[in-house]
């Protein structure tokens, strides 16, 4: 059906629906986006095909939401057909804008990361070692499946992209100001900005809990931690990262007794998530102040103080770890 | 002889391949590299020095920045404990220290690589055997990359 209306794309790489969740729960501004826009590839919502997409002329779609993250051979080439039909790429989401929580398997090669679902997790019992191939001949002839990649690369490093927004997933309102401001003709943008978070504020600003200006004594585990209500989080010890991270969300974990784990990346940005969260949390514990104890002495209490972060890799870099600082490097330390 | 250049000896790689990059407060261990220059004390010749106003202002981006733009080993030496000029700045750096070398080995780099001690102004001798030995470990590794 032929219209005059700006053309819409969303798609789900490797994801895990929560992106569409989201823009599904802009409830009753969705006709808003049926209003304004023609929605012509959606594999979550609507029956539209790859080769739908191909038939399109390129650069007519005018908007892409592209979430999830490229794990594999099959994510790139989708990627780079939308980049081709659209005249606006928006990274869309932690996955899509830094990996996300996917890439925290970068942690592994993509032998170890197979080895270990195909023949050692738990529970599997795979005597024939049998993994899966990209080419299959059967007796019906041959199978194919995609590439598993080495490594998950954010969107922007794999083709180039207009916008980035973040958040897992990025909240309702903001994607419908996104929608709204696309489809209102209004002047966007520059390129490579960041959309629907604060550029210059963090969770904290948004974050109604009480500052009461206090040191916790030490960090703790946010499982065994049972906060105050209405007080600070990270006062209390629970790493929160909400000092580190973009504001935009409206401090929505904290308010649910949740400490932020950094979903919108680092509120700098040329930042890294790692050396926020660690400037964060290590400014919000207290200092030995007592000048009667022996170096070693203070030495180790200080560094007690935020042994609770057992696993700084997964807390800091829960959505961000294709975009770290030093994460391509040949990996030096035998694990 | 020096220790520093016995170890040099034994070693794999040339100086000059060799990049270090040390923070130093500028109150106790820039004042500590100081008199081991005025004692004629060995440094190893690779080491690139940057001044600070307190090892709590190293940003730990800045460590994982340096080592991303091919430092071979970072450095970051402090006041010692309740001698901080600002009070609690090296407390600050000994957490972030703590996090930082159990975050390196999480991404693949040997911890070695970086290194946090305390070097106070009289204590020139100190900063001349740490520099020196942790040159001497750094050139047993493959270049960084
Ligand atoms: S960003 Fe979050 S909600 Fe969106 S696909 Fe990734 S994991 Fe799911
Ligand atoms: S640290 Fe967490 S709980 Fe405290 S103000 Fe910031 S976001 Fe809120
Ligand atoms: S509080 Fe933090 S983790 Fe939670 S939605 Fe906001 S940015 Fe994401
Ligand atoms: S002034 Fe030297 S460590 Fe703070």
């Amino acid at each position: 059906m032929a219209t005059d209306k700006p053309k819409l794309a969303m798609y789900w790489a490797a994801a895990c629906g929560g992106c569409e969740i989201s823009l599904a729960n802009m409830h009753e501004a969705i006709l808003e986006l049926d209003r304004d826009f023609d929605f012509v590839f959606c594999p979550c919502f609507l029956d539209t095909k790859k080769k739908d997409l191909e038939a399109m002329p390129d650069g007519s779609i005018r908007l892409t939401l592209f979430n999830g993250s490229l794990r594999t051979e099959e994510n790139l080439e989708m990627a780079r057909l939308l980049r081709k039909k659209s005249q606006l790429l928006v990274a869309f989401g932690s996955c899509a804008v830094s990996g996300g929580v996917p890439a925290l398997a970068n942690q592994r090669s993509r032998d170890e990361l197979l080895s270990r679902v195909y023949l050692e997790a738990p529970g599997t019992v795979n005597p024939d070692r049998l993994f899966p191939r990209v080419l299959s001949q059967v007796p019906e002839g041959e199978l194919t499946l995609p590439e598993f990649l080495d490594r998950i690369p954010s969107l922007k490093d794999a083709v180039p992209v207009e916008y980035l927004m973040p958040g897992c997933p990025p909240e309702p309102e903001r994607i419908l100001a996104v929608l709204r401001l696309v489809a209102s003709g209004e002047a966007l943008p520059d390129p490579g900005t960041v959309l629907g978070c604060s550029a210059t504020r963090a969770v904290c600003d948004e974050c109604t809990r009480e500052k009461r200006d206090q040191a916790a004594p030490a960090l703790v585990r946010s499982s065994e931690a049972l906060p105050e209500p209405g007080w600070c989080l990270v006062e209390q010890g629970v790493p929160c990262l909400g000092m580190a991270t973009k504001g935009g969300c409206g401090a929505l974990c904290p308010a649910v007794q949740m400490p932020c784990s950094g979903c919108y990346g680092p509120l700098d940005p040329d930042g890294d998530a790692g050396g926020a969260g660690i400037a964060a949390l290590s400014g919000a514990v207290a200092a030995p102040v007592d000048h009667g104890a022996g170096e070693a002495q203070l030495v180790a209490r200080s560094r007690a103080t935020v042994a609770a972060v057992a696993d700084p890799l997964g807390t800091f870099y829960r959505y961000t770890l294709s975009d770290c600082l030093i994460g391509e490097r040949d990996q030096e330390v035998v694990k | 002889m020096s220790e520093c250049a016995v170890q040099r000896d034994s070693c794999c790689r040339e100086p000059a391949e060799l990049k270090i990059v040390a923070f130093l407060c500028n109150w106790c261990s820039y004042a500590g590299a100081d008199k081991a220059g005025g004692s004629a004390l060995p440094v190893p010749p690779e080491l690139s020095v940057v001044r600070v106003m307190c090892s709590g202002r190293v940003e730990p981006t800045l460590v994982l920045e340096t080592l991303r733009q091919g430092a071979d080993g970072v450095m970051v030496l402090a006041c010692h404990p309740g001698d901080c000029h600002y009070k609690e700045g090296n407390f600050r750096a000994l957490c972030r220290a703590e996090l930082l070398e159990r975050l390196v080995v999480q991404l693949g780099v040997d911890p070695v690589r970086f290194c946090f001690d305390y070097v106070s102004a009289a204590e020139g001798e100190k900063f001349s055997r740490i520099t020196c030995e942790f040159a001497a470990r750094l050139r047993q590794l493959p270049p960084i990359g």
